[in-house]
């Protein structure tokens, strides 16, 4: 057992680290939410030059080989500039399933840009009624000649709006709640039939309502095995949560420092808050609160990686609950602390605050976790 | 970073697990079948076990009689032991008293001590606590004055926790009163079986047992090799002492106990047709605990690998007091709101009234609204953070 950084993760953080801090600092967020795309394909680039948007992949896929706490550490990082670059939707959605399930010629085509920061890449699986079940799913993909005819309507497909391909979940057969039939199709961002529009989200970042009317794709746009895409899927979402808790880590730090350098420097009745002994056990506990989310954030981030099922998800969802549980108390008690500036736009805070909010409500809330959790076997064992 | 279980890891646990199974006498095995409810003579028989088969400190270094368990190991070792729900131990010797030694004893003090502490032949209890000094420890008024070789012990201790079994107690005395309060204050082991002038008279909690006693100190008379760290410099081996206590004061081991309870009552309380543990509700209160409990645990694996790269636990053990107990007191109150009705019964409760495995739990859940407020409150710790890690101002 051993939570200490290796040498390689060490220096990985701190370049990741110099860059927020020179490159990347609040101020970029603030100009680029503001644009239509969200964020910078320029930057994007970088990314892909430093060997950030490969880190998790082998190295046969074209990536570096390492595990997803690399990943985890680097999202972390960026979590404390709020950079808005999609790693989430490229790296660990859909290109994660790009390389446990994709061909050679399909990674070739469609990783491997995406990996040099050429092409940005999302995945649609939610949709109006399916809330954050994976298996409930209404778009359909019907045979046409060799290939396949897509319809339906995909939600808040994070950069939908600006993704080259896009990974899109459709029923091959079954009935709309079937855990079997489910099955993945690599759609071009401007495909015949498909419509995309920009939907702006809370936390200045973009996502995409998709509807797709009979698009169509040829036989090599089915990635993985026909009618049985949940699975991977599942183990997909899990790892985006744990994706969500690293770069959620980063944000709670950011909004736990501040509020605590704000007690130290603001005055009111001749003496800084921070004397105040409420504001004090207010901030131990959100201490408490930070570092624990930092522990699960650890968790999650290795059990990313277990092929166990059960054991895999249990610890994701516990990080996860901890995430908005947690990071809640940090985040809520931070916007309190700072009293009225808390919330102005002009204040960074807020910002932190939403973008915490909505990876809290991505890849399954607080209480679906919980529900999830406890209907895993060993919940109901003694072991 | 890695937590992954190597196939050793795997045959330790199988071994741990046999181990307990074979070393557990029958009288211990039929409580642990039932609420865990556990009393002096029975704990000290299960130390002693424990310590014939080498297993009764593996936080201690190996070479003073520790296993040389790794974490992992150790973590492996502590899980196992809440599965056999098998006695707990007394932490006085071996979390409190034992380890200051090895961080701060004389190598006699090392040699006369710790090997009786390992075998349970000596028990030990804390004297800290005062009338009138609580959470304001540092205005603590028990005398030590020096006369020859021996201090001269006078004053009183309160909330001297099972005082009535130990031999000896370690203790915090004014040696000066003259300058900063934190400044004169000695850290002495006193012989409390078979000292002259130390009487203990112990008092009921509302949990219904006498786990607190109160202990006066009349001419006492210790020897000054008993002291331990410099004169004057007891308040540094309190605040060292308490970080040691607060890793383990979280009660995580105890918390888990409490949640393996909670669903067997759920389990074994029919509703309808069906048990108690359908109960969406109740399933969820027991989820979210018990993955709370993971954050914390996760938090505590943290703590004990730095310690085992050479860092003393610090302040942020504080966190694992303060959220622990935080906790346990949720466990035990989950487990009264299982037994519905049962709630009602008492430790003389008939057992067809009240059933094994429900007995004792609320004597618990009454005893352990104690376990946000010893070891330092709550509020205590949340100052402690506040001062030493956050580095916020003072009034």
């Amino acid at each position: 057992m051993n939570f200490d950084l290796t040498e390689e993760q060490q220096i990985l953080v701190d370049s990741v680290a110099k860059f927020v801090q020179n490159d990347s600092p609040v101020e970029r967020f603030r100009k680029l939410r503001d644009t239509e795309r969200g964020w910078d394909p320029t930057t994007w680039a970088r990314m892909g030059e430093f060997g950030w948007l490969g880190v998790v992949f082998p190295e046969e896929h074209g990536g570096f080989g390492g595990q997803f706490v690399d990943l985890a550490l680097i999202l972390e990082q960026l979590g404390r500039g709020l950079v808005a670059e999609p790693l989430i939707p490229s790296v660990v959605l859909a290109g994660g399933l790009l390389s446990e399930l994709g061909t050679a010629a399909q990674r070739e085509q469609f990783l491997t840009p995406m990996i040099e920061g050429r092409t940005s890449l999302a995945l649609a699986y939610a949709e109006r009624q399916s809330r954050y079940s994976a298996n409930d799913c209404q778009t359909r993909a019907e045979k046409r000649g060799t290939g396949w005819a897509l319809s339906g309507e995909k939600t808040w497909v994070l950069n939908g709006h600006a993704a080259d391909q896009i990974l899109v979940l459709a029923r091959t057969s079954g009935d709309s709640l079937d855990a079997e039939g489910l099955s993945l199709f690599v759609v071009d961002g401007d495909a015949a039939g498909l419509e995309r529009i920009r939907v702006p989200g809370m936390d200045g970042q973009r996502s995409a309502l998709l509807r797709l009317r009979g698009v169509e794709v040829g036989a090599d746009r089915l990635l993985g095995e026909e009618g049985r895409a949940l699975l991977p899927l599942e183990r997909t979402l899990d790892r985006a949560a744990a994706a969500a808790c690293a770069e959620g880590q980063g944000e709670i730090q950011e909004l736990f420092e501040r509020t605590v350098a704000y007690l130290k420097q603001r005055s009111q009745f001749g003496v800084p808050i921070g004397s105040f002994q409420a504001l004090q056990h207010r901030a131990a506990d959100m201490y408490a609160e930070t570092e624990l989310c930092r522990s699960t954030m650890i968790l999650a981030a290795i059990a990313a990686d277990y092929e166990d099922r059960e054991k895999r998800q249990a610890e994701i969802s516990a990080a996860k609950l901890q995430l908005s549980r947690g990071g809640w108390f940090v985040q809520g008690n931070a916007i309190q602390l700072f009293g009225g500036i808390g919330v102005t736009d002009e204040q960074d805070e807020g910002l932190f605050f939403k973008r915490l909010r909505v990876l809290q409500g991505l890849f399954g809330d607080a209480d679906w976790h919980v529900a999830r959790y406890q209907g895993l076997p060993g919940f109901g064992s003694d072991e | 970073m890695d937590l992954s279980v190597s196939p050793e890891q795997i045959a330790f646990r199988q071994e741990v697990r046999q181990w307990i199974q074979d070393a557990m006498p029958a009288d211990i095995k039929a409580k642990a079948a039932g609420g865990g409810h556990y009393d002096h003579e029975e704990q000290m028989e299960w130390h002693k076990i424990l310590y014939a088969k080498g297993w009764v400190a593996p936080q201690w270094p190996k070479e003073v009689g520790g296993t040389g368990w790794d974490i992992g190991k150790r973590h492996i070792f502590g899980e196992e032991l809440v599965r056999s729900n098998a006695p707990q131990l007394s932490p006085f010797g071996l979390m409190m008293v034992g380890p200051l030694l090895i961080q701060f004893g004389t190598p006699e003090q090392k040699e006369r001590f710790l090997p009786k502490i390992l075998s349970g032949e000596e028990v030990w209890c804390q004297g800290y606590s005062e009338p009138n000094a609580g959470s304001d420890l540092a205005s603590l008024q028990l005398r030590a004055e020096k006369d020859g070789d021996d201090y001269i012990l006078n004053g009183q201790k309160t909330w001297t926790t099972y005082a009535q079994h130990a031999d000896w107690i370690f203790l915090l005395a004014r040696t000066d009163a003259s300058g900063k309060k934190q400044d004169g204050i000695t850290f002495i082991l006193a012989d409390i079986k078979n000292t002259p002038g130390i009487t203990v008279k112990p008092f009921l909690t509302t949990g219904g047992t006498d786990a607190f006693s109160e202990t006066w100190f009349q001419n006492a008379r210790v020897p000054q090799s008993n002291r331990v760290g410099p004169e004057h410099g007891g308040w540094t081996m309190a605040k060292a002492l308490l970080a040691h206590e607060r890793t383990g004061i979280g009660g995580i081991a105890e918390s888990k106990r409490w949640l393996q309870l909670c669903k067997r009552i759920a389990r074994e309380t029919p509703v309808g047709k069906g048990s108690l543990f359908e109960d969406r509700g109740v399933r969820d209160r027991i989820a979210r605990l018990e993955m709370r409990l993971r954050s914390l645990e996760l938090l505590q694996l943290r703590t004990l690998a730095a310690a085992q790269v050479g860092r003393a636990p610090g302040p942020e053990s504080s966190i694992l007091k303060l959220v622990g107990t935080e906790i346990q007191q949720e466990t035990t109150e989950l487990c009264m709101d299982a037994m519905g009705h049962d709630a009602l019964g008492w430790l003389d409760s008939p057992p067809e009234a009240l059933p094994a495995i429900e007995q004792g739990v609320a004597s618990s859940f009454n005893y352990l609204r104690a376990a946000t407020i010893y070891g330092g409150s709550n509020e205590i710790q949340r100052n402690i953070i506040a001062k030493q890690i956050l580095r916020l101002p003072t009034a």
